[in-house]
């Protein structure tokens, strides 16, 4: 196989290469976050001015103890009402399972099969066309 | 830093690495950047699932860690060089994926290297609380100014500030046991009875435990970058997988300990949530412990270890998108040197804006799932890449360091392990697993359409081996 001789890039094709790079890396990691898509699936409950220790389900002294020592003297605390009833829903949607599937094993499939391709270029000019 | 470099002029110049490393030092490089993963982070693994489910997940993530580093080392004892698991699947599976693995190798340790920052930053806001201070203070400058200040050092030279970690990292990891020792003289009381009454420990039921592994990963997350200094070790056969599996063996204790004291210290809702809550959990059990000196302790503790993890996290991040930038998968300009101070100075900088822009703004969980997605698509990648390695050269035609044993057990294992740990990141942070494996796919599309005709075929296969099988 004759040795591949790659094109020459110029300053402006590297700069275009970075920019693409950067709106790339920026959107994929960030228009998540922009659009409200990312971050755990948590809800809290209401805030209840009136509640007690008992019904946030602090029942044993050594929690109301340890709630004490962060600061927080009393239940009656909208930041503490969020952080103790805050809760991760697990029901699962199939489809987004499915999706999710699909995206990664494609993923891996799609990277093997185009690096399949060009790592037999690489072997054929590394050790020569077999014969 | 000393590699191949192509200087502005286009003229080439090698220099060599130098052998100087024994096992001791891959053991430090290791756990150097990941103890910070017992100093914030792991506990929303508690979020995810309960104070077990966590324990739970961090048993099995050590298991997947310990079939991460008996594949890598066969791996890497044979490839022994710079580059890690870039140069293995350069060679093994071919560029495509080799610059997917640098991508990887560089997400993961930036968005570390942010939510150190992050971390830091709450420190700072916490200290000033307990100084009695009484506004709110802006976290903001802190966490700017952490990152240029390491990324500058990065860019001085890496050898005063490797050192400098061994130093902090070993002070961060003392004060893990100098905590566990007080709990047990009692100047330091655990309630985990009272604190795990109820539905405390397994509030999701199973479910819980198999969500929990998402963050169980964290733990050891970047363990596996001791192979970057493969062609710095003397000995890689004996240095690389003995003190990779020390690493390991030196986290799983330290992880322990730290759900044995946070747990006994801290209600898991506080516990469980890094954002609102618990954002440094060590750090939150001294203050609960009422011990001045254990305070001030764990809080040193929590800045060195999340200096000396961003410090790492830097190093080899900058190295990997030079490495592609010297092989052409990336503009070529990335991969220059500088010239007095031997660093990768471009890739330091370049990467600095990308840092802060997702430690300031971004939730620290997310931040985290960003860093973690990168590992779990690196660790995918991985049994793929020894089966490959075994089938392409076999064990009777060259010759390895070290030979993994069981083979293909721990590869499958390992594959397994991944399978659950995305169907946990899934369970709650789907989206963000989709739009990231969407990010890799259409940077894949612009590497093999467009960026690949730059790269030189030949040239990407180094190692003085024979023709693969089957090629």
């Amino acid at each position: 196989m004759a040795k591949y001789k790659p094109p020459h890039q110029g300053k402006l094709g590297q700069i275009i290469d970075v920019v693409v790079l950067l709106i790339l890396i920026i959107g994929a990691l960030r228009l998540p976050l922009w659009l409200d898509l990312a971050g755990g699936a948590k809800t809290s409950a209401a805030f209840n001015p009136a509640a007690t220790w008992a019904d946030l389900g602090q029942n044993t002294p050594e929690k109301i103890a340890a709630y004490n020592a962060l600061g927080f003297d009393t239940p009656n605390n909208e930041a503490l009402q969020n952080i103790i009833t805050a809760r991760y829903d697990y029901t699962i949607n199939y489809l987004q399972l499915l999706v999710m599937i699909v995206v990664v094993v494609g993923y891996f499939f799609l990277v093997i099969r185009f690096s399949g391709e060009e790592y037999k270029e690489v072997i054929a000019e590394k050790f020569g066309d077999r014969k | 830093m000393a590699k191949a470099s192509e200087a502005a002029g286009g003229k080439v110049e090698k220099i060599s690495l130098l052998r100087v490393l024994g096992p001791a030092h891959v053991w430090a490089l290791g756990v150097g950047i990941v103890l910070v993963g017992e100093y914030m982070g792991w506990n929303f693994a508690v979020g995810k699932g309960g104070a077990y489910a966590a324990l739970i997940a961090c048993w099995f993530a050590g298991l997947l860690y310990t079939c991460v580093a008996m594949i890598d080392s066969e791996v890497t004892s044979t490839v022994a060089a710079a580059g890690g698991q870039y140069t293995q699947a350069k060679h093994i599976i071919g560029p495509l994926m080799a610059f997917n693995v640098g991508l990887y190798l560089v997400f993961a340790y930036t968005m570390l290297e942010a939510a150190n920052a992050i971390t830091l930053g709450y420190l700072v806001s916490q200290v000033a609380a307990l100084s009695g201070y009484t506004g709110t203070l802006d976290q903001t400058p802190f966490i700017v100014l952490t990152i240029l200040f390491l990324a500058w050092l990065n860019y001085r030279g890496v050898l005063a500030t490797l050192n400098f970690n061994l130093v902090i990292t070993a002070v961060a990891f003392v004060a893990i046991i100098v905590l566990f020792l007080s709990t047990l003289t009692g100047t330091t009381q655990l309630h985990h009875a009272g604190l795990m009454a109820g539905g405390a420990s397994l509030p999701y039921g199973a479910i819980g435990v198999v969500a929990a592994m998402h963050f169980g990963l964290w733990y050891y997350l970047g363990i596996e970058g001791t192979t970057q200094a493969a062609e710095e070790v003397r000995s890689p056969a004996r240095a690389l997988p003995f003190g990779t599996m020390a690493g390991i063996i030196t986290l799983l204790i330290a992880a322990t300990l730290t759900w044995y004291i946070c747990t006994g210290i801290l209600p898991w809702e506080f516990l469980g949530d890094g954002v609102n809550g618990s954002v440094a959990p060590l750090f939150d059990a001294s203050r609960l412990s009422g011990s001045t000196f254990l305070m001030v302790l764990l809080g040193i503790g929590t800045m060195f270890s999340t200096m000396a993890s961003a410090n790492g996290c830097i190093n080899d991040a900058s190295r990997a998108w030079f490495a592609m930038g010297r092989d052409h998968y990336l503009p070529q300009w990335f991969g220059a040197v500088h010239p007095k101070y031997r660093t990768p100075f471009r890739s330091i900088i370049f990467l600095v804006p990308i840092a802060i822009l997702f430690a300031l703004g971004a939730p620290l969980d997310q931040v985290i799932t960003f860093s973690i997605l990168s590992g779990l698509l690196e660790y995918t990648f991985m049994p793929i890449n020894v089966i490959m390695f075994r089938r392409k050269w076999p064990l009777d035609t060259i010759k390895r360091g070290y030979v993994h044993p069981f083979h293909p057990i721990p590869a499958i294992v390992l594959l397994c392990l991944c399978a659950i740990t995305y169907f946990a990141v899934f369970l709650g942070y789907g989206t963000q697993l989709i739009a990231m494996v969407g990010f890799y796919v259409v940077v894949s599309l612009w590497f093999h359409f467009w960026r690949y005709r730059f790269v030189k075929r030949g040239d990407q296969f180094t190692m003085p081996w024979p023709r693969p099988r089957g090629y």
